[in-house]
């Protein structure tokens, strides 16, 4: 039986529309964006705050380090532009302004992953969680629809130190509501299992959702944990997992090096070893398409997962026969 | 705290700090002679004359906030600071020793007065931006001032920044560039020649003047030129000597990163009048 995909709004509106409310109830709180203002929807806090509101133009590296400037002198700046552009173009500034010093900045991504769609694979990020997960102190997320990701992007604000979020151009399908609730670093558990986990996040996790009913049809019993924050990883819920079910996939709109799936293996290895696979892209670009047709054509749909689960669970098999 | 104005003072004061610099770095065993010496005097003349700040309450919300944006001439500012009373100056002597807060390049984190961490090059005027935006939010009436160095120029970002900042009229931002014409790797004309270097950022739109950055006179006639600029921010190219006060060390580009030997530093102490 397929879960209802109900499409809600895209993660980055829900940012959007969290900055609006931070511009009214946090003084402290000021937005950059690189002449990107409308895609990345930072432009409704430019038009409410617009003395909080700075336009740096096409100029990342100087954003992220006029940015660390701000945070300095106590503002709490949330910094914005497409995942490729400013994660990619500032890794030295993120590093040596912002990591470095421990300063108290938010940097807020939209069009992550490669359902960014018809612009094609220079506008699709596919290394960003890597290359901010090298950064030491930084928190990182991607949170998975509407009612997370706004949540999350309130608690950046009050969280002391650097914070990375990933948000994505499409609509994201809905998972939660209004009453739901996040904590920076806590996953959630959204299905039981026994079998085996499937931990996703960002629009992952609505296909391993899929993935898990499917399953259920071939009697195989999955979790499925919202792994929005990939760090600080959720370890207690992580190894609670790996000791009922025993096998994990784990599923992410990213290159296969560095993400997610890096965390939880070493995470795994080191505490509880169990098999792990893992859905994600295998160290290529992407191309123009939609997206949908992207992430069937890049391995990265329900499908996939099922697969993906299967695999791991003859692996675990093996290894009790063994 | 109390301001030197006179002259010979502070000329006596900047001696002091190039004695301090040799000092740290003869015992350290590595750092950056050359870009510390050359930056020497402006530092002096910003820490003795011009800032207004307290080291008995770095945090005071009104300082002024300096970034050194050369992030290796670090031990010119610890020398600064120290001899303005931050921390004791005996503490000099611990530069990159392990567990020291005077790291090899400035951390933010670990001493005071330090108000940005830098030490890769071309990232100080853009916090330097930062914090004038912050200024003018908070309706304050600080000044912020970045050092930079000429190979630094040779950075994207500090163009990038040098646009930022004449957008926002940052008129409250001077920038100074200690234009001492050497690089690691030689002099800045053969690597990257950054001239005609004044009217760069003067088309870039920052009010721009020139000065020999070792005639005390000159550094504090412009500063007080730069504070009176209005619209836009200001850039004091100071043309500075390499190793400046230390006859071996002198536009020898050697010193550029090699700390002095034992015996070097004996001799440059005594040249000094340092002992």
């Amino acid at each position: 039986m397929a879960i209802e995909k109900k499409l809600g709004a895209a993660t980055r509106d829900a940012y959007g529309k969290a900055l609006v409310q931070l511009g009214k109830t946090n003084p402290k709180v000021v937005v950059l964006d690189a002449d990107l203002s409308k895609s990345t929807k930072t432009a409704a806090f430019g038009q409410q705050f617009p003395d909080r509101f700075f336009d740096m133009g096409i100029q990342e590296a100087n954003m992220v380090g006029v940015a660390a400037g701000l945070a300095a002198q106590g503002k709490i700046p949330f910094v914005s532009s497409f995942a490729c552009f400013l994660i990619c173009k500032t890794h030295d500034q993120l590093r040596m302004s912002v990591a470095f010093p421990e300063l108290n900045v938010k940097i807020v991504t939209s069009h992550g992953g490669i359902s960014v769609g018809e612009d094609g694979a220079s506008q699709q990020s596919i290394e960003d969680i890597a290359l901010v997960c090298t950064l030491p102190g930084f928190v990182v997320m991607i949170p998975a629809d509407q009612y997370s990701a706004e949540k999350l992007v309130l608690q950046a604000a009050e969280w002391k130190g650097p914070v990375y979020i990933r948000t994505g151009r499409p609509k994201a399908p809905i998972l939660y509501n209004e009453n739901s609730s996040f904590q920076i670093g806590k996953g959630v558990r959204l299905r039981e299992g026994t079998d085996v986990t499937l931990v996703a996040n960002g629009l992952q996790v609505f296909e391993a959702l899929c993935a898990q009913e499917t399953l259920k049809g071939k009697g195989i019993r999955a979790s499925v944990v919202d792994l929005h924050t990939i760090k600080p990883l959720d370890q207690a819920l992580l190894l609670e997992e790996a000791k009922r079910t025993g096998a994990f996939v784990v599923c992410e709109e990213h290159q296969i090096w560095g993400g997610l799936g890096s965390a939880v293996a070493t995470f795994l290895s080191k505490e509880y070893p169990v098999p792990v696979e893992f859905v994600a892209i295998q160290d290529t670009y992407a191309e123009s398409g939609k997206p949908d047709e992207l992430l069937e054509k890049y391995g990265l749909t329900a499908p996939y997962i099922v697969e993906a689960a299967e695999r791991v669970l003859a692996k675990k098999s093996s290894l009790t026969r063994a | 705290m109390q301001k030197l104005v006179n002259i010979p003072d502070l000329c006596a004061k900047a001696r002091e700090m190039r004695c301090e610099i040799i000092r740290m770095l003869g015992e350290a065993g590595s750092g950056h002679p050359g870009g510390s010496l050359s930056c020497a005097d402006l530092l002096t003349a910003l820490y003795f004359n011009a800032l207004k700040h307290d080291p008995k309450n770095p945090k005071w919300p009104d300082r002024d906030r300096l970034v050194l944006s050369k992030g290796h001439g670090a031990p010119a500012l610890y020398a600064a600071l120290a001899l303005c009373g931050y921390f004791p100056k005996e503490q000099l002597l611990t530069l990159r020793q392990l567990g020291s807060p005077l790291q090899g390049h400035p951390d933010m984190r670990k001493l005071p007065g330090l108000e940005a961490s830098t030490g890769s090059l071309g990232q100080g005027l853009s916090i330097g931006i930062g914090i004038a935006l912050a200024q003018i939010l908070d309706k304050k009436d600080y000044r912020t001032y970045v050092v930079l160095s000429d190979g630094e120029c040779n950075e994207g970002q500090i163009w990038e920044a040098a646009a930022s900042a004449a957008h926002f009229k940052l008129n409250h931002l001077i920038a100074i560039l200690d234009y001492n014409k050497y690089q690691l790797d030689g002099a800045v004309k053969d690597i990257l020649d950054m001239e005609p270097m004044a009217k760069k950022w003067e088309s870039f739109g920052w009010n721009v003047c020139e000065i020999d950055g070792h005639n005390m006179v000159e550094i504090l006639e412009a500063l007080e030129w730069a504070e009176k600029q209005g619209g836009a921010p200001s850039m004091i190219i100071a043309h500075t000597i390499k190793g400046k006060g230390v006859s071996f060390m002198e536009n020898n580009n050697n010193f550029h990163g090699v700390a002095p030997t034992q015996e070097e530093t004996v001799k440059a102490l005594q040249e000094l009048g340092g002992k």
